[in-house]
């Protein structure tokens, strides 16, 4: 492990994501060693928000991109599949057309593909701006979202809208605690997988060329903005199967995971993990959420804590956790 | 999973051997951080004096209380009370303030078996159809204090009454709340966004309109700022001002300071009430916190003693979860707010009055209470509640 | 709508908008000279109206309040460049907006240990408590027409600065080319230093002047900072005359959307605005960076 955090190696890639698959994978076990089974809730919900924040890295990391509408696309996910829940629960159409359902081999696809669309068409406008004002751009957007559902009062408005019904995957019960758990992994690893390939392929190479000098890949006859806004929608996408995995797991979803806030508390995730690889994400979210349950429960003050942390991490650890990990390694290798 | 199963029979056989040594395990989870940080903090402060006020015991058992902070978030509300049932096997979820955090958490905790004992959100769903046999609710129901301003200005003639709230459900409850009872003529009915800062449009439409009275739900800072506000157009004096206690009560009154003065609230308690039960609570609480108690706290307080009331009357036993239920549905207690008792559908059944907001002998707004509007008043979702399915 | 009621709404509209230009032009001129984004402007403000609150609290003097809360506004600002933000000029947009972000749940955290976390009261002043009637039918609290009135002397008495003095000259030639400016022998670090205090000075006002009418509370300055970026991005980054005739914009479409939209695309309004600006004018309206 003591390759510089610059140059790519596809290969320590597949080898550090498998290691996090497989502790990830054994948190279950200890849980019930140590009888503690509410460590599984904490490991579903850092997978979940890992989907998420690995999302956002694909734009954020390789493309350069700062998205704050990130949380809204998360949003979009969460509601489609409680939507199809609260249709199927009072067998009532939606748009009085569809009928709804609690089968999440058809939501949770559906929510990849609402999400992906509207970032999509929320992408093709804000890529037209670049720096500050397409940080500022992607607010709007995530603002946008959030008061869209805060005035949707059929399905809860701000309240949010609860998940009476059992979810099911292809007829099966899926929210039983290890199954869900082990789904949400399974999606976590085919998430990393897909974005580690997509990242090492030709498309990859233009999507993080055009993030240092978008002059030089013009010059060579590439137009940026395609791989841009493909790279955006896939990330939307992405977020939504995220954001439809929390709500399916919580039962629950309201517009209240969708507030900017969210939308940063996802960007200091990939920066605490380290951004220049697929994985680092997951180690800031796993760091972000535990130590947000410890601090929480240690003083109500505790946000001054979380802040100077923040502040931290950005004056001293600018490649994010893998950094500390190159640096642990490197004296182990020494020693 | 044999290992898991070996110690959750391990764990079950000591938790029955074991019940009377047991401390009476409460999870509270409320909003202690951010913006609306300050009513988590109230409503612990009430509850662990409704505590100490019956001897630091709940029925004879010691009671240990872990707190949880949401952050106004649901998902972590959610997650929390996962930890609480799960890693701390709390028998009781309180303290939940936001009704969005209430929706996110009844389920599973209801599903687990555990209790829901609000001592602040009422959500009408639970109040009707959702009811359930190990959901209640001591505080209100949100409704209901809405209702009774009906009432009362029914009984005042008044004619043409402008009503404003955020746009949220809790806003539209309350308006429809009031529009329930009151018989007169809407002058105007606003919903204003969730966390607006400046009233100042909202205030020139109203004035336009030349109402008998203003009718208004504004929690928190929006309270602060749309009484200021409204003061300052100069309307205080023209067209009074009527809310519910929680627009008008010691958490946001410092705030508003002289702008509130001459204002109406309908409340279920205010500071001076005149039970010992009330008048000790004010007493004790301003020695322990240093501040004038608001509503919210005095719900709390009684919710730790409608608790240990209800657990003395089965020795404790808080593991019959039957019993439990039973004694809660029939519980007696000296209650702050004088009259009270659970409703079919486990909301209160208590007394309204109406409350003016005047100076007290330190120069500090607080509410006076003035005539009782209603007795015994109940809300008007029991009736779809069929707690016998349950 | 009659003319009266259409005046005073034009009146609320302009008064929210010059509110939002106190904030937006310190922000507008730190993105524009030191090419940073500081979200730490919010708490500025926030600042300002504690500070201020608290000496009103211990003199029952507005005036005296406000005279001493700005300088000591400016010089938490400067305090706060000096120790953290200096060292993030030449980082990201991105780091900047962490640190700024961090220090946001830091300088929160701090108020309310000061302070608490009950709203603190600040009083209109006695004098301006009352109503003006304009003309005909439209009266119109006093002490928003002192925010206009201030707002209008700093909107102009900036412009002179900015367009007619030798320090404004500095500014302008930092703005537009940083390399440039500090070739011709400008002291760059000073200009940074100075717009940076007077930028916090503002914000502290806008924060002291907003006191009596809103909330003084932790947490108070996040709502404003999200307008105030809004403004300062439909502006054009580093544009005074931007911030301004975007400030008013927002301002009077914020207040006609309120009262004539149903209220969920109310509050919609200023960011649809703002996207489809940004669409039509990708650097703003008024880009000042060639």
């Amino acid at each position: 492990m003591a390759s510089s955090p610059a140059s790519y190696r596809p290969s320590s890639d597949m080898m550090a994501i498998t290691v996090i698959v497989a502790v990830l994978a054994a948190v279950p076990v200890v849980a019930s060693l140590v009888g503690d089974p509410f460590l599984v809730k904490i490991a579903t919900r850092v997978v979940v928000f890992a989907i998420a924040a690995v999302a956002l890295n694909l734009v954020l990391g390789f493309g350069g991109l700062v998205s704050l509408m990130h949380a809204g696309l998360f949003g979009i996910g969460g509601y489609v599949v409680a939507i199809l829940a609260f249709h199927a629960d009072d067998s009532s159409r939606l748009f009085d057309l569809f009928p709804g359902t609690t089968e999440l081999s058809i939501g949770l696809p559906l929510a990849m593909l609402v999400a992906g669309a509207a970032a999509a068409v929320m992408g093709l406008v804000s890529l037209r701006t670049s720096g500050v004002y397409f940080i500022m751009i992607t607010l709007a957007f995530n603002q946008m979202l959030y008061y869209f559902f805060v005035a949707l009062q059929q399905y809860g408005g701000e309240d949010g809208l609860q998940i009476m019904s059992d979810l099911t995957l292809f007829g099966h019960a899926a929210i039983g605690r290890m199954s869900f758990y082990y789904g949400c992994l399974v999606a976590l690893a085919l998430v990393l997988v897909v974005v580690q390939r997509l990242i090492n392929s030709r498309f990859g190479m233009v999507l993080r060329a055009s993030s240092q000098n978008e002059r030089r890949l013009t010059a060579i006859g590439i137009a940026p903005l395609r791989y841009r806004l493909t790279a955006f929608a896939l990330s939307g996408a992405i977020a939504g199967l995220a954001g439809a995995l929390l709500a399916a797991g919580q039962q629950f979803i309201s517009p209240a995971e969708m507030s900017w806030v969210r939308s940063g508390d996802l960007v200091v995730m990939c920066v605490l993990g380290g951004m220049a690889r697929v994985w680092g994400p997951v180690l800031g979210a796993a760091v972000f959420l535990v130590l947000e349950i410890v601090l929480s429960g240690w003083s109500t003050h505790w946000q001054l804590a979380f802040g100077l942390l923040i502040i931290l991490v950005v004056v001293s650890l600018r490649g994010g956790l893998i950094d500390l990990l190159h640096l642990v390694g490197r004296r182990g290798a020494s020693r | 999973m044999k290992i898991a199963s070996i110690a959750l029979a391990s764990l079950l056989l000591l938790s029955a051997s074991a019940s009377a040594e047991e401390p009476v395990k409460i999870g509270f989870i409320s909003t202690f951080s951010g913006p609306s940080g300050q009513l988590g903090q109230e409503l612990l402060d009430g509850f662990n004096l409704g505590i100490k006020s019956v001897g630091g015991k709940l029925g004879g058992r010691t009671v240990e209380v872990i707190k949880g902070d949401d952050q106004a978030k649901p998902d972590v509300g959610r997650q929390l009370a996962d930890k609480m049932i799960e890693s701390d096997r709390v028998q009781i979820i309180t303290g939940i303030n936001f009704s969005n955090v209430m929706l996110a958490v009844a389920k599973p905790v209801l599903d687990s078996g555990a209790f829901i004992f609000s001592v602040n959100a009422g959500p009408s769903q639970y109040a009707g159809k959702l009811c359930n046999a190990h959901y209640f609710n001591e505080s209100f129901q949100n409704d209901t204090l809405p209702e009774a301003m009906g009432l009362y200005l029914n009984s005042k003639q008044a004619k043409r009454v402008y009503l404003m709230a955020p746009n949220y459900p809790a806003g539209k409850d309350f308006l429809a709340g009031f529009k329930r009872t009151f018989k007169g003529q809407i002058a105007g009915e606003v919903y204003t966004a969730f966390g607006q800062l400046d009233y100042a449009a909202e205030i020139a439409q109203l004035r336009a309109a030349k109402p008998d009275a203003v009718f208004f739900f504004y929690p928190g800072g929006m309270g602060i700022n749309f009484v200021k506000q409204y003061a300052q157009a100069g309307l205080t004096k023209e067209v009074k001002l009527y809310g519910p206690s929680f627009s008008l009560d010691q958490t946001v009154l410092p705030g508003m300071g002289d702008a509130a003065i001459g204002a109406y609230a309908s409340a279920f308690w205010t500071e001076d009430f005149d039970n010992p039960a009330s008048k000790k609570f004010v007493a004790d609480f301003e020695a322990a916190y240093g501040r004038v108690p608001s509503p919210n706290a005095a719900n709390a307080y009684d919710g730790a003693r409608i608790l240990d009331a209800a657990l003395t009357s089965i020795g404790g036993k808080i593991e019959d979860k039957a019993a439990f239920r039973k004694a809660l549905e029939n519980v007696k207690f000296d209650s702050v707010r004088g009259h009270f008792r659970f409703n079919t559908n486990h909301y209160p059944i208590q007394d309204s009055y109406l409350a003016e907001i005047v100076k007290d002998a330190k120069g500090r707004p607080t509410m006076k209470k003035l005539e009782l509007i209603k007795a015994d008043q109940a809300d008007s979702y029991a009736s779809q509640c069929n707690m016998a399915a349950q | 709508m009659d003319v009266a009621l259409f005046t005073e709404q034009l009146l609320n509209g302009v008064q929210l908008g010059v509110q939002l230009f106190l904030m937006a032009a310190g922000l507008t001129l730190v993105f524009g000279i030191m090419n940073m984004i500081n979200l730490t402007h919010g708490s500025l403000y926030m600042i300002g109206a504690f500070v201020a609150a608290a000496l009103f609290g211990h003199t029952g003097s507005f005036l005296l309040a406000l005279v001493i809360a700005v300088p000591a506004t400016a010089l938490a600002g400067a305090l706060l460049e000096a120790a953290v933000l200096r060292h993030f000029y030449h980082r990201g947009h991105l780091d900047q907006v962490l640190v700024t972000f961090g220090l946001i749940l830091v300088l929160n955290e701090i108020v309310k240990m000061i302070w608490g976390a009950v709203p603190v009261p600040l009083p209109v002043p006695q004098l301006l408590s009352g109503s003006v009637t304009l003309f005909a039918d439209v009266t119109y609290p006093s002490f928003r027409l002192a925010i206009l009135g201030v707002g209008a002397v700093v909107a102009l008495g900036l412009y002179a600065v900015v367009a007619h003095t030798r320090i404004g000259m500095w500014v302008r030639a930092g703005a537009s080319n940083r390399d440039i400016a500090s070739a011709m022998g400008v002291n760059v670090e000073l200009i940074f230093s100075l717009v940076f205090a007077a930028g916090a000075a503002l914000a502290g006002l806008a924060g002291i002047m907003a006191g009596p009418i809103n909330a003084v509370q932790v947490g108070m300055g996040e709502p404003v900072l999200i307008l105030a970026l809004v403004v300062t991005v439909i502006g054009g980054v580093g544009s005074i005359k931007g911030a301004f005739i975007a400030a008013l914009m927002i301002g009077v479409v914020d207040t006609f959307g309120r009262v004539l939209l149903p209220p969920a695309l109310g509050s919609m309004m200023i960011f649809m605005l703002m996207a489809v600006i940004l669409a039509w004018r990708p650097r703003g309206l008024f880009p000042v960076h060639g």
